[in-house]
Order: C-alpha cells, then structure tokens, then sequence
C-alpha cells in the first residue's frame, strides 16, 4: 500500500538553525501517528510544515499523492488544531465551525446541517449559540476538534491536542479523541512532548531529537524495544547499566557490568564484536525484589532500600548496590495488607528475567 | 469604596480639581450670560447660543474644521494602522528602529517646530506637480495627519502585540485567504483599536491652533484660528458659547473612545484568564 503521507528527505532552516534535519517518514491512511519529543525538538516545526505554515528548505511532502510544494495552507486538504485552540473570539461556537465551510462557498443548509451534525458528533449541540469565553476548556477544546473535522481534511494536525486540560479530563478526552477518529477515519498527526498522551493515542510514534526522527514504532516497540539510549531514557523510566560484552552467540548475550556484582545474561544476540562497549536498559517494573537470593548466577545484586514512594496502585523504590549505584524499581501493591512489608534500609535483592534487558550499542 | 480616605488627602483631591475645572466650569456658567460683559453675571439667557447659530463666519470655519477633522482621522486611521502592522508583523527589518522613532516623534516634537517644518515644506514643494500649489484644506490635512497618526500607530500597535497570531493561522488553515483573514478576523477583533485611534486622531484635529495656523493659507480659517483671533479683541460671550459647545462635542469624543478602550482591555483580560484556566 502506498504511503498516504509521504516526508521525504525534509530539512527546514531558520537562519543557521536547523529545526528539523533530514526526516523520512511515511503515514498510512487512517493512523494515529503521534511525534513525540522535548521542547526544540523540531516536531512542532514538522507540523507546521505539514499545515503549509512552514515551507521547506530541502526535500518534499506528499499528501495521497499531491506534492505539497508551494501549496499554500488554505488550498490543502489538511486542518490543524492549535494548541492554544485558537477559537474566534468574536463568534459564536456555530459561527467557527461554519467558518471553514463557509470558505467552501457551500450553500447555507447544507453549511447548517454539516455544523449541527459535527456539534452532535462532539456533544455541543446545545451550546452551538455561546461565545468561546463561555465555555470550559474541554468544551472549548471539542470546538477546536469540530471546527477542524468538519471540512473532512484527509489529514488533521493536532499540536498538543491536551496540553491544556487537567488530568481527569485528559483521560477522558483521550479515549473520546480515538473514538471520533475511528468513527471518522481520518488521519491524525499528532505532535505532544508527553508521552502518556502518545502511548495511549498513538498506533504509532515518531521519537523525535535534535530535529531528527530517531525511531518509529508501535508505543509497544518503543517502550519494550528502544533503540537508544535516549529513547530508553525519555519514554518511561529505565536504569541503563553500561558494561563489557563477553560473549555474544546467536543465543544469547554476556556483559559485564561493573556497578553489578554478577554478570547480566540476555536471551538473545546482537551481533556485536565481543569486548565493545554496550549499554543494558531495565525497566523499573521488570525487577523483582526479594529478601532471598533470588537463583541463577547472572542477572542479580544486592543492596539497601534507601527510600520509598508509595503511589497507591504501584511503590517506587530506589535500592542502592554494593557499588554504590542506586536502582529504581517498581512494585505492583497487590495486596492491601502485606505482612512481609519493605522497609527503609531492608537489605534486600533484586533480579530480572533474562527477557528483560534490552542492549543497546548507541 | 469603603475604606476611609482622610481628610487630608480629601483636601488635596479638591484642590486638584478645582485647579483643573474651575476655569472650565466658569466658562460654562458665563456662556448662558445674560450680561454683554463677560466677567459680571446679569441674570440666566441663551441668546449668546443663538447669536453663534446667527454667525456665518463662525459656523463656516466649525464646518471647515469638521470637514479637516473628519478627512484627517481617516487618513490617519489608515496610516497609522499600517504602520503599526509594519512595525509589529514584519520583525527586525532594516531601519525599524529609524521607522519607529519617526512615527512617534511627533508626539514629542514642540507643535511650533513641527508646523514651522511642515509651511517650508510645502512652500518648497508648492511649484513641483500633483503638489497643492496653494496652502488651504490639503496642507492642512496633511499636517495634521503627520501628528495624528503618531498617536493611531502607538493605539493600534499595542492591541497588535497582544494578537493571538494562531487566530489568523487557524483561519487560513480552514480555508481562507489572506484579504478574507484580514476582513473577517483580524479587522473585527482589532475594530475597537481602530476606533479609538480615530476618535482620538479626529479630536486631535478638532482642536489644533498651532500647526493649523502655519499651513493654513490666508482664506481657510479653521475653528479654533478664528476663536484665537476674536479673542484677542476680547473675549465675548459668544465665544464661551461656542467653546462650551466644544469641549462637550471632544468629551463626548474622549470618552466613547476610553470605553472603547477599556472593554477591549477587559476582554483581552477575561480572554486571558479563561485561557490560564484553561
């Protein structure tokens, strides 16, 4: 199938500054795409690009086959909702959902059915005659989204489309976001430097640095398999060991860690030339935490509780090694009394199933 | 207000706008004069009212001064509105700081200077062609533009730099283009800006003896020219009639544009507000 949304190649400039360098990027029709990073990264640069805001200084875009070159932003079949929403305030919630259309030059009933018919879509009908500042932000938030779904782009940006929201609303509008996707079938480019947000809409995300993508993948993939340190370290929270590989056979891998006392042992090869140095990225909620030795004689140490958060479904507790090292790991709290409860300096070990650490050579 | 002021600073408060509107007042009072002299009161009249209305020369040179007022504001409203986007939209660009500075510094340049500038100007200019070859309504005009919009830009330019500038992008993302932009969002969400400015720039126009004197030609004699030669014959109850009428005409003026203003400000900040709350 070809690509629906085609980056090819795509640098922009601004003066000296290169915002985004060289990014390759193909979207399919109907996905959920989300461009994840920190603040400067260039994803928002990206978008504007895609909105025609931004013209690029190399390398082209493609939407369902057109080449973008030179197309302004009112002559592309995309819409775009800003972060700030960007409602006018002087009219009415109807009168900026009719905006769009009435640029089409439609004929006024079929204008007037189109609105009411987006308004029920996002549950606005009975405030289809208020002004923006009379509205909440997650109203205020559903007009921006109906305002831009009601030209039916063939592309919709959203720049930190819940941003602006409070935790509880996010949640929900998260889930009703998907929802009007999936009913509508429209694309989504999404651009946020939460990744909460990315995991729980994207099908898949685009790890952006430095104005460069630097993976793409399923949020599963990203999470369970990044591909650098960087990825490792910004999706998530990661304890990454550097070391030594000792052996690395089609089966298995071998490194030698200096911060921990035993050898870390992955069930899978790398190819990589053996004395090189690698790094072992383990999630905090793959390491299990024992009084006991745990058995085997890799992928293992022993240390210290030095503090304790309790987060009401999950405990954080940071464990300090033999070496020094402090070591993050997470426990469900599965039970609501616990008689063999952790406590602060509790010596204790900590281990993970070889399955667990990811290697990364970068 | 309920917290108490004393009474010292009450006095001052009195002191400080009696100093400022007792000469006003009391040329209020002596307009419905029944007396000829100015200064001995003969009893309440409005006959100094309709002896102005009775004036042709008087009546000609307010609607004169209209007519320059009215032309002034607009050219200035549309100057000025110019140069504001100019200066706010198009960043750093050579000679921006020269720019500002020319623009606003009539607002600090002396009137006598700015006049006596302007009559060489056009004395020299007077033989080149689509020049006004005589001084009169044009020259007028156009000086009084040179003032005025100064104070338009500075109005104008401050509502721009408080625009949300995604209200435009978001317009042109849904299909608009940029005259339509401009006519259906920037101009009605900036309309209160413009309006001020005018009222101010036509206010501003209304009033001035000083400019108006140096490029007036000898037969267009504005408003407040001819009110500054017939008091120096002396003052006539005529007169405070007539300047009675104006200053409530500029009030009027000064306040519709302060509450234009003001609600703009208002909704910029409830605007605002509603945004941190998200």
């Amino acid at each position: 199938m070809a690509p629906y949304i085609r980056i090819a190649g795509v640098t922009k400039k601004f003066g000296d500054f290169v915002a985004v360098n060289d990014v390759t990027l193909d979207i399919q029709r109907g996905e959920i795409f989300c461009l994840l990073g920190g603040s400067g990264c260039g994803k928002t640069t990206l978008l504007r690009m895609l909105a025609g805001f931004e013209m690029p200084t190399a390398g082209r875009i493609e939407i369902d086959g057109a080449d973008m070159a030179g197309v302004p932003p009112y002559e592309r079949p995309v819409n775009m909702m800003f972060q700030s929403y960007a409602l006018f305030p002087h009219m009415t919630v109807e009168q900026n959902v009719a905006f769009g259309l009435r640029q089409e030059g439609l004929a006024r009933p079929e204008i007037a059915q189109r609105v009411k018919a987006m308004l029920d879509i996002v549950k606005l009908g009975d405030y289809a005659r208020r002004k923006p500042h009379q509205l909440s932000g997650g109203q205020r938030q559903r007009v921006a989204l109906a305002r831009a779904l009601v030209k039916k782009p063939k592309l919709l940006l959203l720049d930190e489309p819940l941003g602006a929201l409070d935790k509880k609303l996010r949640e929900q509008t998260q889930f009703e976001l998907v929802n009007i996707q999936e009913q509508l079938g429209v694309t989504f480019v999404i651009v946020t430097h939460d990744q909460e947000e990315a995991m729980t809409l994207a099908t898949r995300i685009g790890v952006m640095n430095q104005g460069r993508i630097v993976q793409v993948g399923t949020p599963r993939e990203i999470y369970e398999y990044p591909g650098t340190r960087f990825v490792a370290d910004f999706i998530g929270n990661v304890n990454l060991f550097e070391g030594r590989l000792l052996q690395d056979e089609p089966g298995h891998v071998l490194i030698e860690a200096p911060e921990l006392e035993a050898p870390i042992f992955v069930g899978h090869g790398i190819s990589s030339a053996p004395g090189a140095t690698v790094w072992a990225a383990i999630r905090p909620e793959k390491i299990h935490l024992t009084r006991e030795p745990p058995p085997g004689a890799n992928n293992r140490a022993s240390g210290v509780i030095k503090d304790i958060a309790y987060m009401g479904e999950v405990s954080i507790y940071l464990v300090r090694l033999d070496s020094g090292r402090i070591v993050r790991v997470s426990q469900p709290n599965s039970f609501r009394h616990a008689d063999d409860q952790l406590v602060w300096d509790q010596r204790v070990w900590i281990s993970w199933h070889e399955s667990s650490a990811v290697v990364l050579t970068s | 207000m309920s917290r108490r002021v004393s009474p010292g600073i009450r006095l001052v408060m009195w002191t400080g706008f009696l100093f400022l509107y007792v000469p006003i007042l009391s040329m209020i009072v002596f307009s419905f004069n029944e007396s000829k002299l100015v200064t001995v009161w003969g009893g309440f009249s409005t006959k100094w009212y309709g002896e102005l209305l009775r004036d042709r020369q008087m009546l000609a040179g307010a609607w004169l001064s209209l007519q320059i007022a009215f032309v002034t504001a607009c050219g200035a409203t549309v100057l000025g509105t110019l140069a504001a986007f100019a200066l706010v939209r198009h960043g750093r660009f050579r000679g921006r700081t020269l720019f500002s500075g020319m623009v606003s510094a009539p607002l600090v340049m002396p009137e006598v200077i700015t006049g006596l500038s302007l009559l060489l100007l056009f004395v020299a200019l007077a033989p080149l062609p689509f020049m006004p070859a005589t001084r009169g309504f044009a020259t007028i005009v156009i000086a009084h533009m040179t003032l005025t919009l100064a104070y338009v830009t500075v109005i104008v330019q401050s509502r721009l730099a408080t625009f949300d500038i995604s209200l435009e992008e978001a317009a042109m993302d849904l299909g608009a283009r940029p005259l339509t932009v401009f006519r259906t969002i920037t101009l009605p969400l900036i309309a209160p800006a413009l309006a001020s400015g005018w009222l101010l720039a036509f206010t501003l126009s209304l009033d001035d003896l000083v400019i108006a004197s140096f490029t007036a030609g000898p037969s267009t004699n504005t408003l407040p020219m001819m009110i500054f030669s017939k008091v120096r014959l002396g003052v006539t109850p005529e007169i405070n009639a007539l300047a009675t009428i104006m200053v409530s005409v500029v009030a009027v003026f000064v306040v519709v544009a302060g509450v234009l203003l003001a609600r703009q400000e208002r909704m910029r900040l409830r605007d605002s507000q509603a945004a941190a709350r998200g």
